[in-house]
């Protein structure tokens, strides 16, 4: 593979940059892999890469109905964080923040990591009370936090309503110093190009039709490019769990959701971090282009339309204009929708399941992205041991039964207020 | 915007309305013996199609009935509505 550096980009500038090498292969699929991982998305690409780095398992493929980046992957608001309460999710984030601070480095790929830091707006004295022992629970995993008062919070974030008569005035907030944002491409594309000069086999344009299992136990997958043989097989299909897990008979505690996504014109940089609501659900930062990239809940239905409805729009971006007032400026230059595989407590699901050689991965909801890193790591270990690593212990497919549920806000599959 | 013709006021926008989930999710009966995953079943799993989806909302900007609605999950297309407690053929 061809390493991306400063001398070789000045060498290509000498042939006009004519002569790069493709980032990945297209091969055609061959009749069997150690290990096919369904789906081409960054958790997809993240579990190859780590497969052929951390187990020297090479014989890999990943099966991808449309094209890499496609997905959610490049559909998401590109946040990066691990300021969650409970220790199941704190410490599997902050193994992700890890390998996120390394990634550039480690895929020899610019993903533009940005720690910026990330402030959840607290509007009451008990919404700070939480907060306050939210970011204990953070420290306690070795996670930074700060809280800040209503002067630190102004002081970072001038811009927000901070006038006397709002409805929901600003106390403080929650800040996690080290989170930030990516460049969400670059980290599909980088892990992509990875795994494919260790040997992985990226099949794009390529549909699961249907699974071959006997005797409990995984034999290949049949799709739209011919029958594939295969030892392991990992489903890491976000939105598309529920349709793949129909032709395994399987029924899983998972609905597929649609959440938008948006972006303003760009505009000179007013801000410096990731900012969220405490109120309702909104949250902003700026790209590097400029632009306001906003998001917030979910359109509330079941849906697998990947576009939006405008009443949700309108209810999320109402909540960002009584936040930061100046966004009712700037006009709207794209929105847009991925389908979320969302569970029922809000967590995912990174697990064994009962066919032998099958393995599940979903129930991203509203994090998968930052989860990246992450769950493709502890995925790999869980595929190539064929048992789960202690980090996604708790994300197991039986907590529902057994009721150890890791409801961190209490959100499920149903939006806030509806 | 979604129209949803309410089997008690007529067409109204999705505005008026919350939604309720999967409609074809059964409780269990509770004479007998519920064993574990059929609670499971209940609370937790559903199917979640892609397609023609019959599922619950509640009318509650109006007449704040709960009502089942049969839609598309991927176009969004409604085709019928029905009140509470009709059968669905």
């Amino acid at each position: 593979m061809q390493k991306y550096s400063i001398f070789n980009l000045v060498k290509n500038a000498f042939s006009n940059h004519k002569n790069w090498d493709l980032a990945w292969k297209d091969p055609t699929p061959k009749e069997e892999y150690d290990v096919v991982i369904i789906g081409g998305g960054g958790h997809g690409l993240a579990t190859a890469y780590y497969l052929a780095k951390e187990h020297n398992i090479t014989k890999v493929a990943i099966i991808e109905k449309g094209w890499i980046g496609g997905g959610n992957v490049g559909r998401n608001t590109t946040i990066i964080r691990s300021n969650y309460m409970h220790d199941e999710n704190g410490l599997f984030s902050e193994f992700g923040m890890d390998l996120w601070r390394k990634m550039s480095q480690d895929l020899n790929y610019n993903v533009m990591f940005s720690p910026r830091g990330i402030i959840n707006l607290a509007h009451s004295d008990a919404q700070m009370n939480a907060y306050a022992r939210r970011g204990n629970s953070m420290r306690l995993n070795g996670i930074d936090a700060v809280l800040l008062n209503r002067e630190e919070v102004k002081k970072i974030i001038p811009m927000a309503d901070f006038s006397d008569n709002v409805r929901f005035p600003i106390f403080g907030g929650l800040m996690q110093p080290s989170a930030g944002t990516a460049r969400h491409d670059a980290v599909a594309w980088g892990y992509a190009r990875q795994a494919d000069s260790m040997g992985v086999d990226i099949i794009q344009n390529c549909e699961v039709i249907g699974f071959d299992v006997s005797a409990g136990k995984i034999n290949g997958i049949r799709t739209s490019r011919g029958n594939i043989k295969a030892k392991k097989v990992g489903l890491c299909v976000a939105g598309s769990t529920n349709i793949l897990a129909e032709k395994l008979n399987m029924t899983l505690p998972i609905e597929t959701h649609l959440l938008q996504a948006c972006v303003s014109e760009p505009i000179k940089p007013v801000l410096d971090n990731v900012v969220t609501f405490g109120a309702g659900h909104f949250y902003v930062s700026q790209s590097d282009k400029g632009e306001m990239v906003m998001g917030g809940d979910l359109d509330g239905y079941n849906s697998y339309a990947q576009r939006g409805n405008l009443p949700t729009l309108q209810h999320v971006l109402t909540e960002g204009i009584a936040m930061m007032p100046f966004l009712s400026k700037l006009k709207m230059l794209r929105t847009w929708g991925g389908i979320m595989d969302m569970s029922m407590d809000g967590s995912p699901i990174i697990d064994k399941t009962h066919i032998e050689g099958l393995y599940l991965n979903c129930g991203w909801c509203y994090g998968g992205f930052k989860a990246t890193p992450a769950s493709g790591w502890t995925f790999a270990h869980t595929i190539a041991q064929d048992r789960v690593h202690e980090l996604n212990a708790g994300y197991s497919l039986n907590r529902f039964s057994t009721g150890h549920l890791i409801d961190e806000k209490g959100l499920g599959t149903k939006t806030w207020i509806s | 915007m979604l129209y949803i013709n309410c089997p008690h006021c007529g067409m109204r926008s999705q505005n008026e309305f919350s939604y309720g989930g999967d409609a074809s999710v059964k409780r269990p009966e509770l004479n007998k013996e519920v064993s574990n995953q059929e609670w499971d079943n209940f609370v937790y799993n559903r199917k979640s199609l892609r397609g023609k989806h019959l599922e619950l909302w509640q009318h509650i900007s109006g007449c704040r009935q709960w009502i089942k609605v049969e839609r598309d999950t991927a176009t969004h297309e409604i085709f019928r509505t029905f009140k509470a407690d009709e059968e669905v053929a």
